[in-house]
């Protein structure tokens, strides 16, 4: 009986407290920057495309929602189309862990609803920024072993120059 | 003073309707506001168009009557509640001026006549839907409401021993001294708590108990039908209200401030306090609330009526 | 025309008893029932007796005639036996009885009119509840007493009825 009282009073008590509401609209929440939503595809500090089309992307996507075709151009490949069906993407991140590029990423951008379901589906001038997005120095080409214009073999960073098989010398 | 009848009614129903539309959105916003929350806060100013937006929702619903279902009692179910809720409305004296049959010999037995309809509407609608659910929450209904009634009725009676009228102004009019709160605190209590159950409102709303009937009586209910028995759950915390005013809280009876705008006022309190019990309070299980019904309640209600008696005759004159 | 009111209550009524037994859906003839009951009431009100309606609403149609439909929808009737009450229903059950009524209703009827009216009929005041209750406690105090005494031998077997024994797994332990 007290406690009925009691939880009535307190209850009442709580129309002077703080509201934990946040008006959407007018009022943004406040998201970190790791937040997970709109995907991004980023470029290298060269401002070359960092995705490889290795698809690992569109192997680890629980809902396979990414569709990807490779294309190489001078030893880099790239992808020839990149697509992401956001309609069935649940912004759970694989693909972000997935990628050794540090390529695809997830942004603190959830404000994307269409009217129609097709304008869901978001091509790769759609996904593409210029900039680097959360990993400003890193840039795949020039830690990896690939042989791409500007840079011969054994020229990446931490790596040694390879060996030449046909001399003797030690 | 008086205004002619047709003008009384139809205000009262206009007032009454608007009212409990717009309590729909009211309650929301209060609920919000104990909750920490907004509630709907869109709509107009201050979110108080919510309520029409709503209705004019709900009336272009397709109004669907299930294949299985009884159609001719499936329809009438709702009417039925909302009509027993607004008749009782009749004899509730707002003013002194200001009442459709205000001052019926047998005003108080009215509004409980009214109440035993209203069982009706809720068990029909249950046992019309012809599904598990409703069929369920219906007899959940019957039994409480039965029940309830029962306390309902033995509690006021102190009043009327008191007021020596059945009569809703002279029961007013018996106040002007000392509202009946004080020497029928025991009724009072009991009265709300019965007015709670009669109503079906949270805590008490187990014929409906969403966790575990899906909605109960009304689950195959849709579109305005659905809006009735919405409108007449509104309404009827306000005749709840209304009647613990008119009871236990001096009715129009007030300092200073016109009589129509205390009635008003007080009842306007009570609605607010049937929201906070329901922000408040989690649902009981049935067994407890029939338990809290016949073991407690009627003992207590029988006590009133025993200890006011008797302090009646004490003070009889001769 | 102070009368009519009291027509119209009783004709209701007339014509909802016959619907409570020409109806093969059971909540259907209940809830023609409780027509009948409010009509009933309605009469009482015209007669003058505002009392007794309202505890005709609040008694019969409000609490028995509730427990009639809790029960009858717990019974789980379904098209077979609304069919069979049709058949029932065939007119060589009724023509019989109902010959044999109306007959008693005309006889009825002449002899009601050969009865003079009393005066009574007239001056006719509402009968408000507290006239009700002195009657009730003055000259028909052993009545009271006596209906009371049955109401507790009922409630006393109900709670015979409901009672918890121990051991058998009924009821809260
Ligand atoms: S966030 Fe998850 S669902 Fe969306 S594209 Fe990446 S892996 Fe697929
Ligand atoms: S985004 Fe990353 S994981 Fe996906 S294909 Fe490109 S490089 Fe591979």
């Amino acid at each position: 009986m007290f406690g009925i009282l009691r939880t009535l009073w307190l209850t009442f008590l709580h129309a002077g407290h703080r509201r934990v509401t946040v008006g959407y609209p007018e009022h943004k929440p406040p998201l970190p920057p790791r937040y997970r939503g709109r995907i991004i595809l980023s470029r290298d500090p060269d401002g070359m495309e960092r995705c490889v089309a290795c698809n690992l992307c569109a192997v680890a996507c629980p809902v396979d929602c990414i569709s990807l075709q490779k294309a190489e151009q001078d030893g880099r490949w790239y992808p020839d189309y990149f697509r992401i069906n956001f309609s069935r993407c649940i912004f759970c991140g694989m693909c972000e862990e997935a990628c050794p590029t540090y390529a695809i990423q997830l942004t603190p951008d959830f404000e994307m609803s269409e009217y129609l379901r097709p304008n869901l589906v978001y091509e790769k001038e759609d996904l593409l920024i210029s900039g680097t997005g959360k990993y400003p120095d890193y840039s795949f080409f020039r830690v990896a072993g690939v042989k791409i214009p500007g840079k011969d073999k054994g020229e990446a960073e931490r790596e040694a120059a390879p060996i030449d098989l046909h001399t003797l010398l030690p | 003073m008086t205004a002619p009848m047709p003008v009384i009614i139809g205000v009262t129903l206009v007032v009454l309707l608007g009212l409990a539309t717009f309590l729909t959105w009211f309650e929301r916003r209060l609920l919000g506001l104990w909750q920490d929350r907004y509630g709907p806060n869109r709509v107009g100013p201050g979110g108080i168009l919510q309520a029409v937006a709503d209705g004019i929702k709900i009336l272009f619903k397709q109004d669907w009557i299930p294949p299985f279902a009884d159609r001719g009692v499936f329809v009438l179910a709702p009417a039925i509640g909302m009509m027993t809720v607004l008749l009782s409305f009749g004899v509730v004296p707002v003013t002194a001026f200001w009442s459709i049959a205000g001052d019926l010999n047998v005003g108080l037995l009215f509004v409980l006549a009214m109440m035993g309809m209203g069982v009706y509407g809720v068990v029909l609608a249950g046992w019309a839907s012809n599904s598990k659910y409703a069929l369920l929450g219906g007899m959940r209904a019957a039994a409480q409401m039965i029940s309830y009634e029962v306390f309902m009725g033995l509690s006021v009676l102190g009043v009327v021993m008191q007021a020596g009228s059945f009569t809703m102004r002279d029961i007013v009019l018996a106040q002007s001294g000392l509202w009946f709160v004080v020497p029928q605190a025991l009724g009072c209590a009991v009265f709300t708590l019965a007015g709670i159950a009669e109503t079906h409102r949270l805590p008490f709303d187990l014929p409906e108990g969403e966790n575990e009937l899906g909605a109960g009586f009304h689950t195959e209910y849709s579109g305005m039908k659905f809006g009735i028995f919405f409108l007449a759950e509104y309404a009827g915390v306000v005749l709840i209200s209304a009647l613990l005013v008119t009871l236990y809280l001096g009715g129009w009876q007030g300092p200073l401030l016109p009589p129509a705008l205390w009635f008003a006022l007080k009842t306007g309190a009570l609605v607010c306090l049937f929201i906070l019990l329901r922000a408040a309070l989690p649902r009981p299980r049935y067994d407890q609330l029939m338990a809290l019904g016949w073991k407690i309640l009627l003992p207590l209600s029988l006590i009133n009526i025993a200890a006011t008696g008797a302090i009646l005759l004490l003070h009889a004159p001769g | 025309m102070s009368d009519l009111p009291f027509i119209l209550f009783s004709l209701v009524a007339a014509v909802a008893a016959i619907m409570v037994v020409t109806r093969a859906v059971a909540v259907h003839a209940l809830l023609y029932l409780v027509v009948v009951l409010l009509s009933l009431a309605g009469v009482f009100f015209a007669l003058g007796a505002p009392f007794a309606a309202m505890l005709e609403v609040i008694i019969y149609a409000g609490a028995v005639m509730v427990l009639f439909v809790f029960v009858v929808m717990m019974l789980n009737l379904g098209r077979s036996d609304r069919d069979r009450e049709r058949h029932w229903m065939a007119p060589a059950v009724w023509i019989g009885p109902a010959l044999l009524s109306g007959l008693l209703l005309i006889a009825l009827c002449t002899t009601l009119r050969t009865i003079p009216p009393t005066a009574a009929s007239d001056t006719m005041a509402p009968i408000g509840p507290q006239s009700v209750g002195l009657l009730l406690y003055g000259p028909y105090v052993l009545s009271v007493e006596l209906a009371s005494f049955l109401l507790l031998a009922g409630l006393v077997s109900a709670f015979h009825i409901g009672r918890n024994i121990r051991g058998t797994g009924t009821g809260e332990p």
